[in-house]
Order: structure tokens, then C-alpha cells, then sequence
């Protein structure tokens, strides 16, 4: 049975392609920060980005949303594809596309705003809710999920900025998922949060997995082992080795690859 | 011996000090300056500052007190009763010391000797004319208790300055010697000038303050005067703005509102203009201008703060007014007859606001520009729009410290006399038509000012009652805005 398991994931990723990216470099002004990655992520897994501080995983992560077109000295070259639609065609509209692929920032950024408008801001924008009502439960299925209706539930008129910095992690995480989104791009979900929030955010990854499929960067090895399927890793720009995650873990193919997992490089 | 030439004197001594602490410093320790406690710097430093501190403290001081001292002593030998019907003392003080002044330009360019200037007495010389010689006008004939007043004043003044220039450069000088003679391998030279330093940093922050106490004593000292003669409610509920300068002033009607009113009324039109247009250039300016757009454009926004308001004044006089008459005047394009001279609140409020408009955006685009770039990161990454960001998060982050700068525009706009002058009239008036001339109460405290004012009769000292009036409202304003503007600022720190 154990043996059935990757096969059968590898089954379901090559089966549907969510996002495939091709060529793709980024140039801040003078700095090569991603080097002709070529990468097939699938629907409806959890795809783990790890490698060294500085190599390129956040800037990836953000090609696929286009919140790199926020950067005035970043360039992006090469293909991406989501559904078989090049998103970097002139035709896409970036405003949509990132109410499609949802993004949980590094640092937290919660707005100025209470935790309740912080987690409706996205429902109200793109008219989620019909009323008052069903808002409200976006609300709090968002916060539930995120693992943050306990604490806020008695403060959601509370200004988000008052929360802790895990706590205002997880606000983020629950605005991000209450738009929705069918990919969900998280740069280091659980950097500031303690074992027991980070536990439930890794079950609500998972739960996710059912409907999204998630890209997480994380600098936790134990993490992308316990919740990915899919791991890459990324050095120097370079998209190193891209394999099953247990793969990855097990029988890594590259040094370098081998030589990070193990805490050689990083 | 002139204050500049005693403060060049004691600075050369400074430079002197510097060089002889510094090296008597490296001679304690034989040239090994690992030697000292400090850098030789900083001994030659504390000699510096021992000379120059306390003797610059002691010249100010005594250029301050010396003149009051002086006064005193003359005003003493005035006869109460020898002055004229309709003057005063401080009239008859202001003589002296303009005679007192011409006998010294007349020593100076040689046409009296010093003898000759102390001796001199109005029954045998016309000193009026010799004065006149020497470019000193004099309004009347010098009568010979003002020049012996005069004579006696020059004296002490002579004495004092003498004595003045001794005391400082001794100071000076003992301070150079004291400091000097302390110097020690050991001497905690650089502990010493951090105290020095921060004494001088005090300094500097109690003069701003003492200026500012100062202009707050003045202004309350004139007002309490005016109030004397002019009854408080009057002055605060009256309605009426008419100052009568003959007799003295007394029959004047001096009701603030219709200032108070004029003033609203100016700013509110400014604000108006200025706000929305001043904000939605710093939207454009930071938010939606390409880096080459803004380069260029911040500058010129900027240029226009710097056109000094009188030629804002000189545009409403001769442009705006015009044009608004047009329109609005008898037989104008709208052929309504609403206007008749170009000097209105509008036109002055129009242009104010123009002035006021690189105030509000440039203040407004520094804020938005704060508001951390992750609060947009965050707001785009969720699917909104550009506008749709601004509107929902950049605004609401940023909007106490527009609020601030709104307010901070406001008080500059209360404070604004020179295009109220030549945009909106003289004339004080209580009306709700912006198309009327009315003025504001900078513009009246103008008036009430220029030409021969008698500070004892309360038309003229009205100014300050409505100085202060305006200070409390500007002050009330600004402390306001800075309130708000400090309590944005808790927010991302
Ligand atoms: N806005 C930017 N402007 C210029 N260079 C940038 C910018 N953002 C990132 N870089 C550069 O691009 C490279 C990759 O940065 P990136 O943030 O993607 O790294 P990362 O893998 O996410 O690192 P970490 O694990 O520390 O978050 C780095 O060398 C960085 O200096
Ligand atoms: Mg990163």
C-alpha cells in the first residue's frame, strides 16, 4: 500500500497541469534573479518551493500572480500558463487573474482596517455575497479555516493591525482564501507562528488541496515533507531538482539538492 | 567698540584657544596622544567653547539689559509735566534717542567734534539743522531738555559700551586661561564638550521658545491694553467693523464678526479649490505617474509654493477679477448681475486656493507615499484595482495625515493677508454673496497699522486683540493637525 501512494500522485499530477511555466527569467534591473526555470505544477496538489535564502523562490512565486508588475525594475521573460492561457498575454487582465491566484504575503500585511473588513475586503470587491448575512459567513468560514476565529471572534471590529504577528499571519491567510481563489500562493505562511497554529495551518493546506492547488515556499524541511507532494528546489536562481517530495527527501538527485536537505548549503 | 568686532574678537580668541588646549594636550603626554583620555581635538575643543560660550553669553545679555537700563535712567530726568499736551513719555523717549542717534552720525562723518556734540545747547545752535545736515531729519525743533536728555543718554551709552568691551573680552580671556590650566593627561576632555555641546544645543532651543513667549507677552500686554479702552463683548459679538480715526478713536465700532466672517468665508472658498485638486494630483504624483512623470512634475508643483503670495495678490487683482466680473458681473456671459468689482471673496478664495494647492499635494503625496508598499501588495495580490486600492486602503491608511495637512493648509490660509488685500476689498462686511468684497482679519490688522499710528488710541491697538484672536485660532488649528498627524504616524512604527 505505502509503496501505491507517490504513484498514485504522480498519476493525478501528470494527469491535469495547472500551471506550467516555460523559460521563465526575472531580471531586477541588473540582477538575474531567476534563470530559465521550466516547471509543470498540478491541480489539486500542494507544491513546495524550498532552497536558500536569496534564491529566487519568492520572486518565482510572485511571477505567477503577476505581483512582479508592481516592481518597476523587475522584468519577467518566458511563458507561464494556467489553464492553458498565457498569463502574461496582453489580453489578461492582471486584476483577475490575481482574484484567481491568491497570495499570502512573506510579512504580514494586514490592512488598517478592522479583522472583519480585512477578511470581507476581497467578498466585497469581486461580490461574493448576495447580503449582510452570507458575508458574514464567508467571514467567519475564512477565519475558521485560518485558524483564528477563537481569538478574533469577540474583536472583529478590533483594527487588524492590534493583532499579533501570527495572529496577523493567519488574518492574511483567511483574507486570502475568502476570495476564493483556485491557486493559492503562500510565501512562508508559518515563519511567525508557534507549533500548534502552524499545525492547523497545515491541516487547512491540506484541506485546501482538495479544491486549490497550493504553492507554499517554506524554509522547513519537516514542512514540505509533511505537507507537499511535489517539492522543488531552487539555488542560485536555478530551478535545481523538481520531483515528488518524497523523492526529493529520500533520493535527492542532484549534490546540491542533497547537500541542502541534508544542512550542508543554505 | 561695535558687538561685531567684540564677537570677531572673542571668536579669534576661540581659534587661538583651540590650537594652544590642543597642543599643551599633546605636550602633557610627550606627543603620544594614546596617551590622553581624549582626542587632542577634543582639549583644544574645550578651550574653544570655555572662551567663546560664556563671553557671547555675557555680550547678549548685556546688549539686551543696557539699553533698559539706560531708558530708565533718562526718562528719570524728563519733567512729567513739561510734556506736551496729545504726547507721552514714550513719544518724547523716541526724540531722544533720535537725537541721540544723529549727534553720533554727526561725530562720526566729522561735522561736530566729541566735545563739541556733548556740549552743544539748543539756546545757542540750531541742532535740528545741523542734524538735518548729516541726513537725520527730526519731525520738530529740539528743545534743550530732550537734547540734554539726549547729551546724558550718549554719555551713558558711551561708558556702558566701554565697559561692555572690557567685561567681555575679560571673560573671554579668563576662560581661555581657566580652561587651559586644567588640561591634564587625565582631563575628561570629551565628556566635557558633550556638555558643552548640549549647553549650546539648549541654547538654541530656548531662543525659538523665549521668541515665541515673547511675541505671545507682547501681543497680550497691547490687547489687555485695548481692552481697557474698548469694551470685551463689543469687541467679540459686535457686528459692525467701522474704526473712526478722528477723535482719537472713540466714537469706532470694532466688532470682529464681520473679520471673522470674511476670513471663514475666504478660506472655506480656498479649501475648497485646493483640496480636492491638491489631492488628486498627489493620487496622480504617487500612485499612477511613471518615475520620469514625477520628476518632472513634483519640481513644478513645487515652484508654485515658492511664487511669493503678493504676486498671487497682483493675478487676483488683474486676472482672476476681471475674468470673474466678466461672467458674473452686469451685462457678463451669464447676464446675471451678482458682481460689481472684480475684489470678491471669490476671487480671493479662487486664488488662494491656487496658492494653496502644491501645499496640500505636496504634504498629501509625502503621506501616501508612507503608507508601506505591502498594504498595496496586499490589496492587488487579492484582486482589486489600482482605484479600488486607493480608494479602500491607501486613502483610509493615510487619511489622518491628509486630514493634518488639510488643516495645516487651513491655517495658512486663515494667516494669508496679501491676496486678501488685492482680491477681496477692504471692505467689512457681513453677506453670504461670494461674489461681495469683504476682508479678513489679517487685512484689517494691516490696515489699522500703516501710516501714523498713536498705540494709545484703540483703533490702532485693536490690531492686537485681532493678532491674538487669530493666533488662537491658527495655534488651536495647528495643534490640532499635529495631533492627528502624530497619531498616524503610531501606526506602521
Ligand atoms: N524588489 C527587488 N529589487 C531588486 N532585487 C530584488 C528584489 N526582490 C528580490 N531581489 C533579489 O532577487 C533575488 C531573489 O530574491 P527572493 O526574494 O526571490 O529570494 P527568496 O528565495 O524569497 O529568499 P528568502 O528565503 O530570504 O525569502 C535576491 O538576490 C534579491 O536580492
Ligand atoms: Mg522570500
Amino acid at each position: 500500500m505505502k509503496d501505491m501512494i507517490p504513484v498514485d500522485r504522480k498519476m493525478s499530477t501528470m494527469q491535469d497541469s495547472k500551471i506550467s511555466a516555460r523559460g521563465v527569467q526575472v531580471y531586477y534591473g541588473d540582477t538575474h534573479a531567476i534563470k530559465d526555470v521550466d516547471v509543470e505544477i498540478a491541480d489539486k496538489t500542494v507544491t513546495a518551493f524550498i532552497g536558500p535564502s536569496g534564491c529566487g523562490k519568492s520572486t518565482f512565486l510572485r511571477c505567477i500572480n503577476r505581483m512582479n508588475d508592481t516592481i518597476d525594475s523587475a522584468r519577467v521573460m518566458g511563458d507561464i500558463l494556467i489553464d492553458n492561457e498565457d498569463i502574461y498575454d496582453p489580453k489578461v487582465d492582471p486584476v483577475q487573474l490575481r482574484a484567481k491566484v491568491g497570495m499570502v504575503f512573506q510579512k504580514p500585511n494586514p490592512f488598517p482596517k478592522s479583522i472583519y473588513d480585512n477578511v470581507a475586503y476581497g467578498p466585497k470587491i469581486h461580490g461574493l455575497a448576495r447580503n449582510k448575512a452570507d458575508l458574514d459567513e464567508i467571514v467567519e468560514k475564512s477565519l475558521r479555516k485560518a485558524a483564528l476565529w477563537d481569538e478574533a471572534k469577540d474583536r472583529l471590529d478590533a483594527p487588524g493591525t492590534g493583532l499579533s504577528g501570527g495572529q496577523q499571519q493567519r488574518l492574511c491567510i483567511a483574507r486570502a482564501i475568502a476570495t476564493a481563489p483556485e491557486v493559492l500562493l503562500m510565501d512562508e505562511p508559518c515563519s511567525a507562528l508557534d507549533p500548534i497554529a502552524t499545525a492547523q495551518v497545515e491541516e487547512l493546506i491540506d484541506e485546501l488541496r482538495q479544491s486549490f492547488s497550493v504553492v507554499i515556499v517554506t524554509h522547513s524541511m519537516q514542512q514540505a515533507a509533511r505537507v507537499s507532494q511535489r517539492t522543488a528546489f531552487f539555488h542560485l536562481g536555478n530551478l535545481v531538482e523538481y520531483d515528488d517530495t518524497d523523492k526529493i527527501f529520500t533520493n535527492p538527485q542532484d549534490p546540491r539538492t542533497e547537500s541542502y536537505i541534508s544542512g550542508r548549503i543554505g | 567698540m561695535s558687538n561685531t568686532l567684540i564677537l570677531l574678537i572673542v571668536l579669534g580668541l576661540g581659534v587661538f584657544g583651540f590650537f594652544a588646549g590642543r597642543s599643551r594636550a599633546m605636550a602633557t603626554v610627550g606627543g603620544d596622544r594614546r596617551l590622553l583620555h581624549s582626542l587632542p581635538n577634543y582639549y583644544g575643543a574645550n578651550v574653544a567653547l570655555n572662551t567663546i560660550v560664556p563671553a557671547v553669553i555675557v555680550l547678549f545679555t548685556w546688549s539686551i539689559v543696557q539699553p533698559m537700563v539706560i531708558n530708565g535712567a533718562v526718562s528719570g530726568m524728563i519733567n512729567q509735566d513739561r510734556i506736551a499736551e496729545g504726547s507721552s513719555l514714550g513719544l518724547v523717549m523716541s526724540d531722544v534717542r533720535r537725537v541721540a542717534e544723529g549727534l553720533d552720525v554727526a561725530v562720526a562723518q566729522g561735522v561736530m567734534t566729541p566735545d563739541m556734540a556733548s556740549d552743544i545747547r539748543a539756546e545757542s545752535s540750531n541742532v535740528r539743522e545741523q542734524l538735518a545736515q548729516v541726513g537725520v531729519p527730526l519731525g520738530s525743533g529740539v528743545t534743550s531738555e530732550t537734547l540734554q536728555a539726549a547729551q546724558s543718554y550718549r554719555a551713558m551709552a558711551g561708558t556702558g559700551n566701554l565697559l561692555k568691551t572690557l567685561v567681555v573680552l575679560l571673560v573671554s580671556a579668563a576662560g581661555l586661561a581657566l580652561s587651559w590650566r586644567l588640561i591634564t593627561r587625565d582631563y575628561r576632555a570629551r565628556n566635557v564638550v558633550e556638555k558643552g555641546i548640549m549647553i549650546v544645543l539648549i541654547g538654541a532651543a530656548s531662543i525659538a521658545i523665549l521668541t515665541t513667549v515673547g511675541i505671545v507677552l507682547s501681543l497680550i500686554f497691547n490687547t489687555y491694553e485695548f481692552f481697557k479702552l474698548y469694551p470685551v463683548t463689543d469687541f467679540f459679538f459686535g457686528t459692525n467693523w467701522s474704526p473712526s480715526f478722528s477723535g482719537r478713536g472713540q466714537s469706532s465700532e470694532l466688532g470682529i464678526l464681520p473679520l471673522l466672517w470674511g476670513t471663514l468665508y475666504i478660506s472655506f472658498i480656498a479649501l475648497l479649490v485646493a483640496v480636492p485638486i491638491g489631492l488628486f494630483a498627489a493620487i496622480y504624483l504617487s500612485e499612477y505617474a511613471s518615475k520620469s512623470v514625477r520628476a518632472i512634475a513634483k519640481p513644478m508643483l513645487e515652484v508654485l509654493a515658492g511664487i511669493p503670495t503678493i504676486v498671487y495678490g497682483l493675478f487676483a487683482l488683474l486676472t482672476v477679477g476681471p475674468m470673474l466680473v466678466e461672467v458674473f458681473g452686469d451685462g457678463g456671459l451669464l447676464g446675471v448681475n451678482w458682481m460689481s468689482g472684480g475684489t470678491a471673496v471669490m476671487t480671493a478664495g479662487l486664488v488662494m486656493g491656487m496658492m494653496l494647492i502644491p501645499f496640500v499635494s505636496s504634504l498629501s503625496d509625502d503621506i501616501i507615499n508612507a503608507v508601506p508598499q505591502a498594504m498595496r501588495d496586499g490589496s492587488l495580490g487579492l484582486g482589486a484595482t489600482h482605484s479600488e486600492t486607493v480608494r479602500q486602503v491607501i486613502i483610509p491608511a493615510a487619511l489622518p495625515g491628509i486630514v493634518g495637512a488639510i488643516l495645516l493648509a487651513a491655517s495658512r490660509a486663515i494667516g494669508e493677508t496679501m491676496i486678501v488685500v488685492l482680491g477681496a476689498g477692504a471692505a467689512a462686511r457681513l453677506s453670504l454673496n461670494p461674489f461681495d468684497a469683504m476682508t479678513t482679519v489679517t487685512a484689517k490688522i494691516v490696515s489699522q497699522l500703516t501710516g501714523d499710528s498713536d498705540f494709545s488710541s484703540p483703533v490702532a491697538l485693536v490690531a492686537f486683540a485681532l493678532g491674538i484672536t487669530l493666533f488662537v485660532v491658527t495655534l488651536g488649528l495647528n495643534i490640532f493637525a499635529l495631533y492627528i498627524v502624530r497619531k498616524y504616524r503610531e501606526q506602521y512604527e
